[in-house]
């Protein structure tokens, strides 16, 4: 059923802050992310229980699919879901967002200096 | 600012959303940091000192975690129903989220890391106490281990069981040595983790 019953256990990763408040979002986009979702959700544009079915599905075929030497990276499963629910409620269309990215990949380096 | 793919992708959603007038970039930056000051551990640690100081509280707490925690006005919700499962002597509680992550955010904050990775969340239910061991904590063999797997209609939160030698704190003083990694029910209480 999971994909990783064979495979060793990745101990380092497992060790956990003893202290409370460690910090919580590795990188900024992850936050953003995060707080727009929630946002989105106060604001009426899906419910709790749609995002967390797409959380779900997302997780499910990043397991079943993906290279798994990437990596688990679960704020970019979390990004891939709201992406997606966005586009299936016609909020933010896929290519649109597509788009933009690539605007943003391609601007000359140093943009945000 | 990450130049990732993803991150970049973030920013692209983040301007689109702004342009549609979905969102304002100051609530962004007001949610980030609500969750980052706020919404904490330390919030389930006041719940726990609390029940510790307060036989009645417990009860209440263990029957009705929702109601019980109601009186604290917690916000970053995102629970519709807490239950809190109180460990003893003979049994330890452990709660995870098989399938994605859920977690009680409005008393202990977001999911640390190794909450949310697949290791985790599938050997738990198979071999809590080994996936224990090797995040340091050793349960006594007496003791029975329950798993509770967490959906989005029903949050765990673990009671610790108190230290016999903190007894003698004020409820303020215990709040500060209940740690996160107690209330998801990886770690015990007062035992030496530095050796």
């Amino acid at each position: 059923m999971t994909r990783l019953e064979d495979k060793e256990f990745p101990l380092e990763e497992l060790q956990p802050p003893m202290a409370n408040g460690e910090v919580i979002f590795e990188e900024p986009w992850q936050g953003r992310v995060f707080a727009m979702t929630i946002l989105l959700n106060k604001a009426g544009l899906f419910s709790w229980d749609e995002f967390q079915s797409e959380l779900i599905s997302t997780i499910e075929r990043w397991d079943r699919e993906a290279d798994q030497s990437e990596g688990y990276e679960y704020y970019e499963r979390f990004s891939d879901a709201l992406n997606s629910l966005l586009g299936k409620k016609g909020i933010v269309a896929g290519e649109e967002l597509v788009e933009r990215t690539e605007e943003y990949v391609n601007r000359p380096h140093g943009h945000d200096h | 600012m990450s130049n990732s793919y993803v991150g970049l992708r973030a920013e692209a959603l983040e301007s689109l959303l702004i342009e549609k007038g979905l969102i304002q970039i100051d609530q962004i930056d007001q949610t980030i940091s609500l969750y980052n000051e706020r919404v904490g551990p330390m919030n389930g640690a006041r719940v726990v000192a609390k029940a510790w100081k307060d036989p009645e509280y417990k009860k209440r707490l263990v029957e009705d975690g929702t109601g019980a925690i109601e009186e604290f006005g917690f916000v970053g919700g995102q629970i519709d129903k807490l239950v809190v499962v109180e460990n003893s002597e003979s049994v330890h509680n452990v709660v995870v989220c098989t399938l994605c992550s859920c977690y009680p955010w409005a008393i202990l904050g977001l999911p640390p890391r190794w909450y949310k990775d697949p290791a985790y969340r599938s050997r738990v239910v198979k071999e809590p106490r080994k996936v224990l061991e090797e995040m340091g904590t050793t349960l006594p063999k007496d003791k029975t281990v329950r798993v509770w797997d967490s959906s989005a209609e029903i949050r765990y939160m673990v009671l610790p069981e108190m230290p016999r030698d903190w007894s003698d704190l004020s409820e303020s003083d215990l709040a500060e040595r209940v740690s996160r990694d107690s209330m998801i029910g990886v770690e015990l209480l007062g035992l030496d983790r530095s050796a």
